[in-house]
């Protein structure tokens, strides 16, 4: 009864011809994970073995941890790309668009603008990271549940919302900054690169705790999500309660966010490419697959960034700047490539 | 049956659906008809609980839409908007796949696919079924959300302006599909639709809006007249009679 013409009909099954059976498995998602994870494992070995200067046992200390602080933002930043990616229906976006960095290094500022930066350098680790977290926690639920969880539930004046914010957030900053002492400004200015190499262990702990805490409340969703990728009419047709899930969501994002930006700065555009690369990555569009592999990316970067201006290269220190410059290129691909379609 | 009672619905201070009380999805099909910004699509939203109405009470088969769990709601009840664009690139059979999700939760069982390839084989999606969506036409692309909608397996399928940027052979398409899921599976489908002519030839009965209330609902064939018609669109409209079947002429 349903006819098409015979030239779509048969230019239709790609299946017919048996493929390679290499190229076959390539183009399961397990395998490709899979992968992705044998290279996360052989970036490790290489790392925390290769160019030991004295002890090994003390190298592998050091290096344990900081592979730990990989894993950890990766994760953090990975997954909660991805989600806000799904929720917002959008994939040129990070959660630092709600502000979340820009706040942090207001807070900072703050600190040194008030009391200057012999205090802020001699401020409790932990004080500090308790304090970062619980004010973007807190300034995050406080803005989506205003704009989201009441009665105009509107992802996008929230977006908005949270860019004008971002913005605010970053002019007072800057004029902040100008009005520093230039050692204080330099200190300041140092402490805002985000760093992964020698993280304080009790804060590593913690921040691994409340990542996995936002991936506990995540996982049960994954198949939720992928019925978000249809977006909200859809997904609300198909019974899911979008409110309930959206708001679920956006707590384990600000908490994943905000854990990750306190210990190491801001960090959020590696989301951005490695949420794209995933997409591309993973072969297929269900977040059982999506996330892990952004996830393993990010590690791959991360690691493998580190290894590079580290033993090639012989920098230390900050990978962060890299990483925008490397971020930046990406998202100009990202807007060009959209663009031209 | 899905009932509204005194649904009323504003957007800052605009009414836009005004007091209606109405009971829809009877057998066959039901045709919505009514002009642009008549508040039928707005009326579909309060229905598939996208929107929540101002005032009134709406009921699905005896179920509170707005106290009734949407999954529960989503064994009943399918909804189909209009502009369905998807960012993530999936196949036909991925999407027609999320039609389950009610009774399965995402995890399919021999049933739930049985349901996925009936589906793809009443819409003769077969050949497509694992192409990308954003390779598909216009109506090709409306059939695996149709498709998606039919595996979803429910009594009542809503579907808003299913007739949208199609062209004429994939509106008649459509049609009969629509006409062969209330006859063969003994679907109730509600359907939006802007051709009055559509309308009267695969609905059995049509209901008119115009301002956010109800101001016809009756037996095509009943509301397929000059007076009517011109009240519901405010445009001159004449109704003649081609081979037995009432068809509105209104290009003059």
């Amino acid at each position: 009864m349903l006819t098409d013409s015979p030239a779509t009909t048969s230019a239709a099954p790609a299946a017919g011809r048996p493929r390679p059976r290499l190229a076959a498995a390539w183009a399961r998602p397990a395998v490709r994970l899979s992968a992705l994870g044998a290279a996360v494992l052989v970036l490790t070995v290489v790392y925390c073995v290769t160019d030991v200067p004295g002890s090994l046992a003390f190298a592998l200390e050091i290096r344990s941890l900081t592979v730990l602080a990989m894993l950890v933002v990766a994760t953090a930043v990975g997954v909660s790309t991805v989600v806000f990616h799904t929720i917002t229906q959008n994939r040129i976006l990070t959660p630092s668009i709600m502000g979340f960095d820009a706040f942090y290094v207001l807070i900072s500022t703050i600190i040194v603008f008030s009391s200057g930066s012999a205090s802020f350098l001699a401020f409790d680790q932990f004080t500090l990271w308790v304090t970062q977290v619980v004010v973007m926690v807190a300034s995050s639920v406080a803005l989506f549940t205003w704009l989201f969880g009441g009665k105009r539930r509107s992802i996008h004046l929230m977006l908005l919302v949270g860019i004008v914010l971002g913005t605010f957030f970053r002019s007072a900053t800057e004029w902040m900054q100008r009005m520093l002492d230039p050692l204080d400004f330099q200190v300041l200015s140092d402490a805002m690169f985000a760093s992964l190499t020698r993280p304080d262990e009790t804060l590593l702990v913690l921040t691994a705790g409340l990542v996995l805490l936002g991936c506990l409340a995540v996982v049960p969703l994954l198949r939720t999500l992928d019925v978000l990728t249809l977006g909200e009419p859809t997904a609300v047709g198909l019974g899911v309660d979008h409110r309930r899930v959206v708001m679920l969501l956006f707590a384990a994002v600000s908490v994943m966010v905000a854990a990750s930006t306190a210990l190491v700065g801001p960090i959020l555009f590696l989301g951005l490419i490695v949420a794209n690369l995933a997409y591309s990555y993973a072969g297929s569009f269900r977040h059982v697959w999506t996330l892990p592999s952004a996830v393993l990316i990010g590690v791959v970067c991360l690691l493998g960034g580190q290894l590079v201006l580290e033993r090639l290269l012989g920098f230390g220190g900050t990978l962060s700047t890299v990483i925008d410059f490397a971020g930046g290129l990406f998202f100009l691909h990202l807007v060009l490539r959209k663009g031209a379609r | 049956m899905i009932t509204l009672e005194g649904v009323t619905k504003r957007y800052d201070g605009q009414t836009v659906v005004d007091d209606v009380t109405i009971g829809l999805g009877g057998d066959g099909v039901t045709a919505l008809i009514g002009p642009n910004g008549a508040g039928k699509s707005t009326l579909f939203g309060l229905v598939g609980r996208l929107l929540h109405p101002d005032a009134g009470r709406i009921t699905v088969d005896g179920m509170d839409v707005a106290r009734t769990p949407s999954n529960q709601l989503a064994t009943t009840l399918a909804v189909l908007r209009q502009d369905n664009h998807v960012a993530a690139r999936l196949t036909v059979h991925d999407l027609v796949e999320f039609g389950r999700f009610p009774h399965s939760r995402g995890r399919l069982t021999v049933h739930d696919r049985e349901h996925v390839e009936r589906a793809l084989s009443y819409l003769d999606l077969d050949p497509f079924r694992s192409r990308f969506l954003d390779e598909l036409s216009g109506g090709q692309r409306q059939r695996a959300f149709i498709a998606m909608v039919l595996a979803q397996d429910t009594k009542y399928v809503l579907l808003d302006e299913p007739l949208n940027n199609l062209d004429l052979r994939h509106m008649t398409e459509i049609m009969r599909l629509v006409r062969r899921m209330a006859d063969e599976l003994g679907k109730r489908v509600v359907t939006v639709l802007h051709d009055v002519n559509f309308a009267a030839t695969y609905a059995d009965r049509m209901v008119a809006m115009r301002d956010g209330r109800v101001v016809a609902d009756a037996p095509a064939r009943d509301v397929m007249r000059p007076e009517v018609l011109e009240a519901v669109y405010d445009t001159a409209v004449d109704v003649r009679e081609i081979d037995g079947k009432p068809v509105a002429l209104y290009y003059g």
